[in-house]
């Protein structure tokens, strides 16, 4: 029990932890030195507030490749986003198609769109989750609107070919919906080079921004008079009409926004651009190397996934061989002070697809932060509890 | 423009802080002088807030904002 004091957080492909300092300081800024509403009122405060708003949409574009950070918009989280465009978007009678491999953010809004009228094709991906997508073309029907997929699975990390998927889509003359969930920030994303439509992240995992903040970028093949509000309100905008504003990013975000949280998520997206978002991405890809091997020399521990990590983000699940994943998780937080995400992960048609419904696995999400001396004392204490507890049942 | 009283502004209307602030950027990239102010009490705009200029400037901030696609509701001298 005395190995508890010290915490390796591994936890991060839920929300990362520990965020850059820079953070926490931009959030304290904004909540004590700038304080107003921002673009609501014409005093200098509110003129400073929106300055924040305005210069996180800018750090967001420069991260993308967007030219007009006015295409930023901003919302709670990924969840948010992914609920605007598909209730914005589809009607009755349209098709849309996803992957088996997707988030319960995208899966539940469609299950219940499909009760409504919308016709959803799920692509089967294979069992290490790829996505083929030659599959996803072949899927494509005249009444088909949207391509909806996670670019990362955050269940194995298995990384989708969007830009495959982009082009196929502009050929059938289909939007792209991609959740960069569990990419943004950690691998690199270009709108233009790989043909998204619409882009969909979150603040709080690899923008290292805090929890509450999110947002989506909207390409210029959207048609806006389309895309439907998911709610309507004060903008601080054409405050003499009744109706709602019809241009960007007013139109998509009511009510006064997380002017605090969009403060630290500009930090932390400042801060991946200063480490470079390319730094980042072989940093993990080298941990997560680290991390499979040391995992797949522990006699009893499977691993799943495409086990290469340069197909893959950094989040890597397993199984100690029948030993429920929950007791793995308890005896590595208890004893070993290692934070990690057993069970279904709001995923469980990806689990489904990998062959690990119901139980689910036990989850490491690296960060850019995590050291390899984590990943070393990650693998000994695997091999500790499989060498314990292998081959038995329960514990 | 603060450094000479004498000379003569116009104002940039827009349709939300947020363009302001865009339409801020792209001039200041463009060497223009400019200046986030609340819309004169004659004027109405979608915004509190819109950009001040120099009337001698007004071509090339028509210039700069078309080339960059900033919308904007109007320019008024003033």
């Amino acid at each position: 029990m005395a190995k508890t004091d010290r915490i390796t957080y591994l936890d991060n492909a839920a929300t990362s932890w520990p965020k850059p300092p820079e953070v926490a300081a931009a959030m304290m800024h904004c909540l004590e030195e700038v304080g107003a509403s921002p673009g609501r009122s014409g005093h200098r405060l509110s003129v400073e507030a929106a300055r924040v708003v305005y210069g996180t949409r800018e750090a967001v574009a420069e991260l993308f490749h967007v030219a007009d950070p006015l295409r930023v918009v901003f919302g709670a989280n990924v969840t948010e986003m992914l609920n605007l465009v598909l209730y914005g978007l589809l009607r009755p009678g349209d098709h849309v198609i996803t992957s088996s491999m997707e988030h319960n953010s995208v899966m539940r809004p469609l299950r219940d769109l499909e009760r409504q009228g919308v016709e959803v094709t799920v692509v089967e991906c294979s069992p290490t989750g790829f996505l083929d997508p030659l599959d996803v073309e072949a899927a494509v029907r005249a009444n088909t609107v949207l391509i909806v997929l996670n670019h990362a699975s955050n269940v194995v990390g298995t990384l989708v070919p969007v830009a495959e998927v982009g082009r196929l889509a502009r050929r059938h003359g289909l939007l792209l919906l991609v959740d960069a969930a569990q990419t943004a920030g950690a691998y690199p994303i270009d709108m233009e080079v790989d043909s998204i439509d619409l882009l969909a992240f979150t603040g709080h995992k690899s923008l290292y921004g805090p929890m509450g903040t999110g947002g989506m970028v909207i390409g210029d093949r959207v048609d806006l008079a389309r895309l439907k509000p998911l709610k309507r309100g004060g903008t601080g905008s054409r405050s003499e009409r009744e109706e709602q504003p019809d241009f960007l990013p007013d139109a998509y975000e009511s009510g006064t926004p997380n002017a605090v949280g969009l403060a630290g998520m500009s930090a932390g997206v400042r801060w991946v651009l200063s480490r470079g978002v390319q730094a980042i991405r072989d940093h993990e890809v080298m941990l997560v190397q680290q991390l499979i091997a040391g995992l797949r020399q522990i006699r009893g521990v499977v691993v799943y996934g495409g086990l290469e990590a340069k197909h893959q983000t950094a989040t890597v699940s397993f199984n100690i061989d029948g030993v429920d994943p929950g007791a793995v998780g308890v005896r590595l937080d208890e004893e070993y002070g290692i934070m990690c995400r057993v069970g279904l992960h709001c995923a469980p048609a990806a689990h489904r697809t990998i062959g690990t419904f119901p139980a689910g696995t036990v989850r490491f999400g690296l960060s850019a932060l995590t050291t390899g001396e984590e990943i070393d004392r990650a693998v000994t204490a695997v091999q500790e509890i499989a060498g314990r507890h292998g081959g038995r049942r329960s514990l | 423009m603060e450094d000479d009283p004498c000379e003569k502004d116009a104002v940039v209307l827009v349709y939300s802080t947020s363009h302001a602030l865009r339409a801020e950027k792209v001039l200041r990239e463009a060497g223009i002088a400019c200046k986030l102010i609340p819309v004169p009490r004659h004027l109405s705009s979608d915004c509190g807030f819109c950009v001040r200029i120099r009337r001698r400037d007004v071509p090339t901030v028509l210039h700069a904002l078309a080339a960059t696609r900033v919308e904007f509701d109007g320019i008024h001298e003033i």
